[in-house]
């Protein structure tokens, strides 16, 4: 995509042009460029908020597209990723300061005896993208570390990934603990992971299986929208 | 003969020769003549899905349903030679399903070690190689990860690994050479771990 861009200089776009430009270069996995790109339109006074959503998450959700169409691969994903994690970096604390919306908040982690990470990073990241404030826990994490963040950081949502077969059960262990704790039902339990199905998903008690990050944000919102509805007093 | 590149890409298929087919992992196709060789196992015909499927385990349920469709009216029996391969128990699921056995295990690493010691070690941050697997390494991990034209993205992928283990079937020297050059392209440290044929030889010596 990016093999004309060579002689173009980003400050000199218009502003259309350069989120254009800008969903190229995460495209490409240009991270110097992003970080170009958000420092340009953070001073032409452009919100950190929009900066993220309508230049990174916008272009974040077509490299997801391209991913999940078979266009792009887990290589192009991972400097997409990388690009968009340094324009998130220069965005975040300016995001707090501006008191961004935030949609709900997650704790995520990889489970007791898995150390994969990459799916989990992605749906932290896009999660993050897209307003959720989300506590990662890293990985090979234990039922007591799961529960110790649930009651620290009172989350709405629960994340859990895991990419072996042989780890994958796991995550019925946490959620039979959480139900034998009487904690179920205060939290939106989402799993994923390559050798995940919504069968196994369904079948270990889980809210939803999410089969790549672009569709854990999009449950994640659902889930959180029907929660606010079910909140809101009757017309 | 048949080459690594044929078993990856392609497959090998059957002699039409036995009464008992196995259908298999190309990776596993060197090692599961040997056995055949080594036990006159003539009984045994194989049939390998293109090795490649290792990076796709999506792929690999419908595959080997295909071949047992295929193969299941011309043999007295078939024997699925995969474990569950990052499936997700659904190959097990599938093989109950046609009425079909298969190798126990939740991937070759486990069975070439022995099920029962491969549980027991719990190696969580060990990534694995086996001899074809080392042979392969271009095909089925630098190239498929990027890592030829994207080198900063080794650590992303293998940060959380501490160790690579060379599962070897055979004695090799210059397949240990090899193993351990795999170990400092990673950034990992090597250990040699000879295994031979573990759970599969008696697996297949038991296919009357």
């Amino acid at each position: 995509m990016s093999d004309q861009d060579d002689d173009i200089i980003l400050s000199e776009l218009n502003d259309e042009d350069l989120v254009a430009q800008m969903f190229d270069d995460l495209y490409d996995g240009m991270k110097e460029e992003i970080e170009d790109g958000v420092n340009i339109l953070l001073e032409r006074g452009w919100p950190p908020y929009r900066i993220l959503t309508e230049a990174l998450v916008g272009g974040m959700t077509i490299v997801g597209h391209d991913f999940r169409d078979g266009i792009l691969f887990v290589p192009e994903v991972l400097l997409a990723a990388n690009a968009m994690k340094g324009g998130m970096f220069i965005l975040k604390p300016l995001l707090a300061e501006t008191g961004a919306p935030r949609v709900g908040k997650m704790v995520i982690g990889t489970v007791k005896g898995d150390i994969h990470d990459i799916g989990k990073n992605l749906v932290g990241m896009m999660m993050e993208g897209a307003g959720f404030e989300v506590v990662d826990l890293g990985i090979n994490n234990s039922v007591e570390s799961y529960l110790g963040a649930l009651e620290t950081e009172q989350p709405d949502i629960l994340g859990m990934s895991a990419l072996l077969t042989t780890t994958m059960p796991y995550m019925k262990v946490v959620i039979d603990t959480l139900i034998e704790k009487g904690m179920r039902d205060d939290y939106v339990v989402l799993v994923g992971g390559a050798p995940l199905n919504e069968e196994f998903g369904k079948a270990i008690g889980a809210d939803a299986y999410c089969r790549d990050a672009a569709v854990a944000v999009e449950t994640a919102k659902t889930f959180m929208a029907r929660k606010h509805n079910q909140g809101a007093p009757a017309a | 003969m048949i080459t690594d590149a044929t078993l990856t890409k392609e497959g090998l298929a059957p002699s039409g020769k036995g009464r008992v087919l196995l259908i298999a992992c190309g990776a596993l196709a060197r090692e599961i003549l040997a056995i055949k060789e080594a036990n006159s196992l003539d009984h045994l015909d194989l049939q390998c899905l293109p090795a490649i499927l290792h990076n796709h385990p999506e792929r690999i349920v419908p595959a080997v349903q295909d071949a047992v469709a295929k193969h299941s009216h011309t043999y007295d029996r078939l024997f699925v030679v995969y474990a569950d391969c990052g499936t997700g128990g659904q190959l097990q699921a599938a093989c109950a399903e046609m009425g079909v056995e298969m190798i126990a295990g939740p991937h070759c690493y486990s069975f070439f070690e022995g099920n029962a010691a491969f549980a027991a070690q719990d190696e969580m941050t060990a990534f694995y190689l086996t001899d074809f697997l080392v042979r392969q390494f271009d095909a089925f991990v630098w190239e498929p990860l990027g890592l030829s034209k994207h080198p900063q993205l080794r650590d992303m992928y293998f940060g959380n690994y501490e160790k690579l283990v060379y599962q070897a079937q055979t004695d090799d020297p210059a397949l240990t050479a090899k193993a351990q050059d795999c170990a400092e392209r990673l950034g990992l440290a090597f250990e040699r771990r000879f295994t031979g044929y573990g759970d599969l030889a008696p697996a297949l010596r038991g296919l009357t």
